[in-house]
Parts: C-alpha cells; sequence; structure tokens
C-alpha cells in the first residue's frame, strides 16, 4: 500500500459557510430595484435613463478613486457602488441637470461613504448623503419637476439635463407640483391609485410604489433585508396619518396618499432598510422604523419642505447606534427563562 | 417552544445535512492498524498514568494506564499485542503528548478480557461511578469530558430529568444515528445505570426528526418499566449542543457559567449511555468507538467500530481516498469539528467523525472576506442569543475586556453559526477563540 503523505490544509472551523455572500446580496438588490428602475424609464424616457446611468457611473468612478487613493483593492466587484449609485440617482428630479448628477455621485461616495473607511463603516445612507447635498446645494433645480408620461420623451431630451455647470438650466415642460406639493401647498389630492401605480410626477424611481414593494417582497423572501424596518416605518406612517386625518380631515390627508406619495415606499423598503446605517437588533429595527416614520409624518405635516424621508432617514441613521445600544437581546442563561417544563 | 409540534430551540441554523451517504451503512468492524498509538490525555483533564512498560505483552481490553486524581479516567488496550515504547505522540491540539505505542499480534483471536463485573442490581452509587471511570468512559459526543465528574451531583443539588442526547445535529455524522439503531438494548441498560446514580425520576430521548427511524426503533424497544419517552426535535443545528437541548426538552436555562445540574437536569450522550449499558456489566473498558468516515474524499464512506490509537494515515488508506484530490481532514462535524495538520494523530475517545474534503469542498470556503455590512444574520443564527457581529468588531480592535464583559464572550460556545451564515465571511468564531484565551490568560494573571 502506499503511503498516504498529502500536505493537508489547515483551517478553523466552520468547515462549511452558507454560500451567502455580500456579492450576492448587493447584486440582488439591484435585481430588486430593477422593476422601479425599468418604471421610470418607461415614465421619463431617455431623460431617466441618462440620469440612472450617470449616477450609477460616477459612483463607480468615485469608488474606485478613492480605493486608489486609499491604496486598497478595488472594491467594485461587491456590487455596493452600483446599488448605492442606482439608489440615489432613482431620488433624483429627472429632469436634473446631468453635471449635478454627477457630482452628487461623486459626494455620495467619497463625503457619505469613504471617508468613513469604506463599505461597512458609514453611518449615513451615503445615497441620501448625496441627495442632501444637492438638495441643499440646488434647491430650485432638486425641486423642479419635468412631466410624467410626455409624448416626446423618447424623442427629445429635456433642455435641462445637458445644462452646462453653473449655467442655469432650462426646462421646456413643468409638470408643476407633486402630489405632495399640491396638497401641502394648495390642499389637492391626488388619488391614490395614481400614487400607488406611479402615474404621477416625482423623482424617478419615487413614482410606483407597487413595484418598490414588490422588489421588497422579492428580497425578503430570499433573506437579504430585514422586513422588520419597512413594516415599521409603514405601520407609523399610515397609524400617524390616519388618526391625524381623523382629527381633521381638511388639513390631514389620509393614510393611503401618506404611504403612497413622495418617497415614502423608496425610502421605507431600500433606504431605511440599508443593513450598515441601521440598528442590528430586532428590537432596535422596530424602534428605528417607527422613529422614521413618526418624523416623516411630522416634517410633511408641520415641516417647512412637502417631503421628510430624506431628513428622517438621515436622523434615523443618527440615532441608530444608540438603539442598538440599548435593545441588546437577552443572552441564553443571563436572566430566568419564562416557561419550564 | 415549539413550532409545528416538534420542539427546538430559538435561533439556529440550516446547514445541509449530509448525511445520507453514511446514515444506511451498518456499523462494520475496522481492522487493527500494524500500530496503534494510544495517547493517555484523550479526555478533558490530567494525563493517565502508564502501568505497563515497554516490551509487556497485554491482551485487548486490558488496563493500560490507570486515573491521576479525578479529573481522569483509565486506558485500556485496543488489541492484544506487545508494548514497543512509551514515548510522546502528536495529538489534534498541536501538542505532544505522552502515548503507549502497541503493536498487535498478527495471529491473535483478539478476545477482549473481561474484568470486574459491575451489577446493576447490586452496585451502590459510589460504586457505578468508580466502574465508569474505571471503564473510562468520557462523553462520547465529541467533548470528552469523564462521565463519571459530570454524573457525580454536587452535594445539595439533585436531578430530575436525565436527557439522553440523540440530536446529532452536526453534518455528515451518523454515529449517534446507527448505535440508536444497532445497540439499544446497550443503550436501555445504560439508562437503568445512569437513572440509578443520578436520581432522576424520568428520562427524555431527544432525537432530530431526521432520524425517525431510529426514534421509531428505541419507542419499539423501549422496556415498559423504564420512565423513558422519546421525543422528536426539529433539524436544526446545535440542537445537540447541551443547552440548547435543556432549553428545547424542558425550557431551562443553564445560568451564564453554571452547569446543567444548576436547573435540575443532566445531559448525557446516547453513544455514551451505550458505552456504560455494555461496558459495566463485563467490567469491560473503552477499546473502540464506533465513528462516521465520510466527506468526499473518502472512497468507502461508512461507520466503523475502530480501534483507540488507530492512525489517521492507516484508517484512510484503509477506506481509501483520492490522493492527488485530498485537501483537509477535521475530526468531529464540519462545524465544529477540528482540522489535523498531521495523519500520524491517532483516534480517540473523543473522536466522532473522521471527514476527509477533497479541493472542491475545501474550495468552498476559500472566499474573499469583507466588512461587516451590519446585516444581522450571526445574531438571528446565534444560539446564545449574542451579537457575533459587535464583538467581531470589538475583536479587531483588540477590546478582549470589553467583549467579555460587555458582550459576554465566555458564553460563546464555539458553535460555529454566526461564521457560517456570515456573507462578510468574516471568522468570527476564530476571533472568539483567540479573543477568549486573552480574557482568561489575563483573569488568570490577575
Amino acid at each position: 500500500m502506499s503511503r498516504l503523505a498529502k500536505t493537508l490544509e489547515i483551517r478553523t472551523s466552520p468547515h462549511i459557510v452558507s454560500g451567502y455572500d455580500v456579492d450576492t446580496v448587493m447584486f440582488n438588490v439591484v435585481v430588486a430595484l430593477a422593476p422601479a428602475a425599468a418604471f421610470a424609464l418607461w415614465a421619463f424616457g431617455w431623460a431617466a435613463l441618462l440620469a440612472l446611468g450617470v449616477a450609477i457611473g460616477s459612483c463607480l468612478a468615485a469608488e474606485r478613486a478613492a480605493a486608489r487613493v486609499a491604496g486598497k483593492p478595488s472594491p467594485l466587484g461587491d456590487w455596493s457602488a452600483v446599488v448605492t449609485g442606482l439608489l440615489f440617482g432613482l431620488t433624483l428630479p429627472p429632469g436634473l441637470p446631468l453635471w449635478m448628477v454627477a457630482v452628487g455621485g461623486g459626494i455620495t461616495i467619497v463625503v457619505g461613504k469613504a471617508i468613513f473607511g469604506g463599505l461597512g463603516f458609514n453611518p449615513f445612507n451615503p445615497a441620501l448623503v448625496g441627495r442632501a447635498v444637492l438638495q441643499a446645494a440646488f434647491p430650485v433645480a432638486m425641486t423642479t419637476w419635468i412631466p410624467a408620461f410626455a409624448a416626446e420623451r423618447f424623442r427629445d431630451l429635456p433642455g435641462s439635463l445637458l445644462a452646462l455647470p453653473f449655467a442655469s438650466p432650462s426646462y421646456d415642460a413643468l409638470s408643476g407640483a407633486t402630489p405632495l406639493a399640491a396638497w401641502k401647498f394648495s390642499r389637492q389630492a391626488t388619488e391614490v391609485s395614481d400614487l400607488a401605480f406611479g402615474f404621477v410626477g416625482g423623482s424617478s424611481g419615487e413614482t410606483s410604489g407597487v413595484l418598490i414593494l414588490l422588489g421588497g417582497l422579492y428580497l425578503v423572501a430570499r433573506n437579504m433585508m430585514s422586513w422588520r424596518i419597512p413594516v415599521a416605518v409603514l405601520a407609523a406612517v399610515a397609524t400617524l396619518a390616519a388618526v391625524l386625518h381623523q382629527l381633521d380631515p381638511a388639513r390631514h390627508a389620509g393614510a393611503g396618499f401618506m404611504l403612497f406619495s413622495g418617497g415614502l415606499m423608496l425610502g421605507a423598503v431600500f433606504m431605511a432598510t440599508d443593513p450598515v446605517t441601521s440598528p442590528i437588533t430586532p428590537r432596535g429595527m422596530w424602534l428605528f422604523g417607527a422613529f422614521i416614520g413618526v418624523l416623516v409624518v411630522v416634517i410633511r405635516t408641520w415641516g417647512g419642505m412637502a417631503e421628510g424621508v430624506m431628513y428622517a432617514i438621515l436622523l434615523g441613521n443618527a440615532v441608530a447606534p444608540l438603539l442598538d445600544r440599548v435593545t441588546q437581546p437577552r443572552v441564553y442563561g443571563t436572566s430566568p427563562p419564562k416557561a419550564e417544563r | 417552544m415549539s413550532l409545528l409540534g416538534l420542539r427546538t430551540f430559538r435561533h439556529g441554523v440550516h446547514p445541509p445535512e449530509a448525511k445520507d451517504e453514511t446514515s444506511g451503512s451498518p456499523i462494520r468492524q475496522f481492522p487493527f492498524a500494524p500500530l496503534l498509538v494510544v495517547p493517555l490525555v484523550q479526555h478533558a483533564g490530567k494525563a493517565s498514568l502508564p502501568v505497563v512498560r515497554a516490551g509487556q505483552e497485554v491482551a485487548r481490553g486490558q488496563r493500560l494506564a490507570v486515573p491521576d486524581g479525578t479529573l481522569s479516567v483509565s486506558m485500556h488496550a485496543p488489541a492484544s499485542g506487545v508494548v514497543r515504547e512509551l514515548a510522546l505522540a502528536p495529538s489534534i491540539g498541536g501538542r505532544m503528548v505522552p502515548a503507549v505505542y502497541l503493536e498487535p499480534h498478527p495471529g491473535s483471536t483478539q478476545e477482549v478480557a473481561d474484568g470486574a463485573p459491575c451489577p446493576l442490581a447490586t452496585a451502590t452509587r459510589e460504586e457505578i461511578l468508580a466502574a465508569i471511570q474505571d471503564a473510562g468512559i468520557v462523553g462520547l459526543g465529541g467533548a470528552a469530558f469523564p462521565t463519571h465528574v459530570k454524573l457525580a451531583i454536587p452535594e445539595g443539588k439533585s436531578v430530575d430529568t436525565l436527557i439522553l442526547n440523540g440530536a446529532e445535529c452536526e453534518p455528515f455524522l451518523t454515529t449517534d444515528h446507527r448505535v440508536m439503531l444497532e445497540q439499544s438494548a446497550d443503550i436501555f441498560t445504560g439508562i437503568r445505570y445512569l437513572l440509578k446514580v443520578t436520581g432522576a425520576q424520568r428520562v427524555i430521548v431527544g432525537v432530530e426528526e431526521n432520524k425517525p427511524d431510529a426514534a421509531a426503533h428505541l419507542r419499539a424497544e423501549l422496556p415498559p418499566d423504564l420512565p423513558a419517552t422519546v421525543e422528536l426535535l426539529r433539524v436544526k443545528y446545535p440542537q445537540g449542543a447541551e443547552k440548547m437541548l435543556i432549553a428545547a426538552l424542558l425550557g431551562r436555562e443553564v445560568p451564564s457559567g453554571g452547569l446543567p445540574v444548576e436547573t435540575r437536569c443532566l445531559v448525557v450522550n446516547v453513544a455514551t449511555a451505550a458505552e456504560i449499558g455494555r461496558l459495566l456489566p463485563h467490567g469491560r473498558g473503552i477499546q473502540e468507538r464506533v465513528i462516521t468516515v465520510g466527506g468526499p474524499a473518502v472512497r468507502r464512506k461508512g461507520n466503523y467500530r475502530i480501534p483507540i490509537g488507530t492512525p489517521l494515515r492507516f484508517l484512510l488508506e484503509h477506506v481509501g481516498v483520492d490522493e492527488a484530490r485530498l485537501e483537509r481532514v477535521f475530526l468531529g462535524g464540519p462545524m465544529m469539528g477540528a482540522a489535523v495538520s498531521s495523519l500520524d494523530i491517532s483516534i480517540t475517545k473523543g473522536t466522532s467523525g473522521v471527514i476527509a474534503f477533497d479541493d472542491a469542498s475545501a474550495a468552498r470556503t476559500h472566499v474573499p472576506v469583507y466588512p461587516c455590512i451590519r446585516c444581522g444574520h450571526c445574531l438571528d443564527a446565534c444560539p446564545m442569543f449574542l451579537n457575533p457581529s459587535q464583538l467581531g468588531l470589538l475583536a479587531r480592535r483588540e477590546e478582549y475586556t470589553r467583549m467579555a464583559e460587555e458582550f459576554h464572550l465566555l458564553d460563546c460556545f464555539e458553535c460555529g453559526s454566526c461564521s457560517f451564515v456570515c456573507p462578510s465571511h468574516i471568522p468570527l468564531v476564530q476571533q472568539f477563540r483567540v479573543a477568549k484565551s486573552m480574557v482568561r490568560k489575563a483573569r488568570a494573571a490577575g
């Protein structure tokens, strides 16, 4: 018998892994966002395609450049910059000048993520950091909306899109106000069914609540997203909105309107659930979601702006570490269990 | 906690079971290697003291070494033959340990030498405990803790329930499954000894539902006078961990840092009970044990009764391995088993499985490590309700004291569930092992 003389690999247990990877999760988030992104392309035409393309491209370029400066290997293979870029692009008004999109994409990655150490270390949702900077820097462009389903959307590009840096963009056609602004500033209601299916103006990815929910269900079914956070956000918004509507229907829109208008669906399903910037404990997730939901209604109702999802989530991100701290799970054997047999 | 009528614990993971290739294979006797190397530390505790010398002829089952104090057990000759030398031998932990090198006689009939029997009917509690220590019995589930120490109930404590652990939740392993099917009579005799020693009023045999034949067989053969029940458990890792089994079957929690006896129960592996029932009536000692030999690189997979001291090289050569593709060998299951650095290591009483991975299975763990994205899957996996994500971040910063004092590091029993699910492939368990040893070192230094 030949003597078995093989060099063996030594490794610590466990010797098997679940086959579930960061890059698989990130890729599936892109898959889950695809229906909402496709709807944006259909509703806004080439303008949305260009905007999303520039958003993703600028995020990838910034990610690559930041890694090079930090002397790290290229992290593009983990798909996280694609997710961030896509989410960032979907929060923008579709007619936003492309140079602003590119600047915002760079800020998203560099300020939102890279300076904290990259993937896993950023305290705030990077896409919302980028959007918040654009909102502060270009308030008019960020609240000017081109109409959805314009007849010429696959023929012409909106003039504003190709505006030169620092020139005032010119708009060919304006949809006027988003449903939220219409309600807030002129008490003009929009049909909830139009909101749910997305036949309204707004940011690229914010219009079709149903498609966003489908994407979320896909991720929850694949165990790639916490279901607790979106449920908590939406339940808090619906409850608070319903109570306020009962008290004063003329001043407060109903729960359905609140749920499906503006960026709530995109925010609740794809932004608040960013694991890096949300609590990790189950109870922390519930509190985090409820906190965001309440803030959304408060900002929308009593704030100076029509929409409050972005600031609500950023504030939620700020309290997430605290929520984790006070909601650590009870460790086995550290206090008497309830029922014995 | 029960769901769909079956009991289980909370959290845990579902690794692929990988048991089909050996669960149907009856236990077969393994041949004797030309040289058996019997380490004198096969258990958690002090090395046994040898009572044989080089050149001495020994009979199979004869005592080779006696216990050195309470936390130690006897060792017996796995074969009739001649003691070649008493020398150091490599062990799984990497240390060299004292061992008896025994050369079996090729012509011997290998009859097992009987000793003084321990009669169930008349033996006292103390006599049974002494017989268990004398038979060299340790926990055969893998921990190899001396069984007589576990069964010695401290003054002022009592036990109402004895749990027999037939969960066998580690993938690949099917030894307990086969022992339940083939040695039910030994198990029941063992239970009678255990009831007498512990004073427990009832016995629950916990079996995962992926072994319905074993549970049905035990139920069918159960003597009517035994106060025992067989409970099916949901298939979930680490169901066979003592603390999880107690939570699943009794809804009790072992206090942090405490022992099961504090919850008035004791957990004994089914294979350990079977050995007690098989050996004590004849005054014999452990000279072999049932081991699952499997994994993708093994040709003749199966369950074998293998002499203690069989070197891994002989074992693998005998079952046949694809040498070109052989990559990793570990003892025990893939979740908690330790990889061996040398095939000169021999089988001990704590070896429940020998699993050989080929290059393809080994490559599945050769994956890039990403930073923690705080997905929380490790929190949902940890059966102790720890926060492995937080512990991992603290380990990177070497904040070991904080890990222990604020985040219950020492409650981690290294089941591997967190590492198994981590999408970033962070070696969490390894970080925790390092951290625990640093904490213990710091505490010992005062």
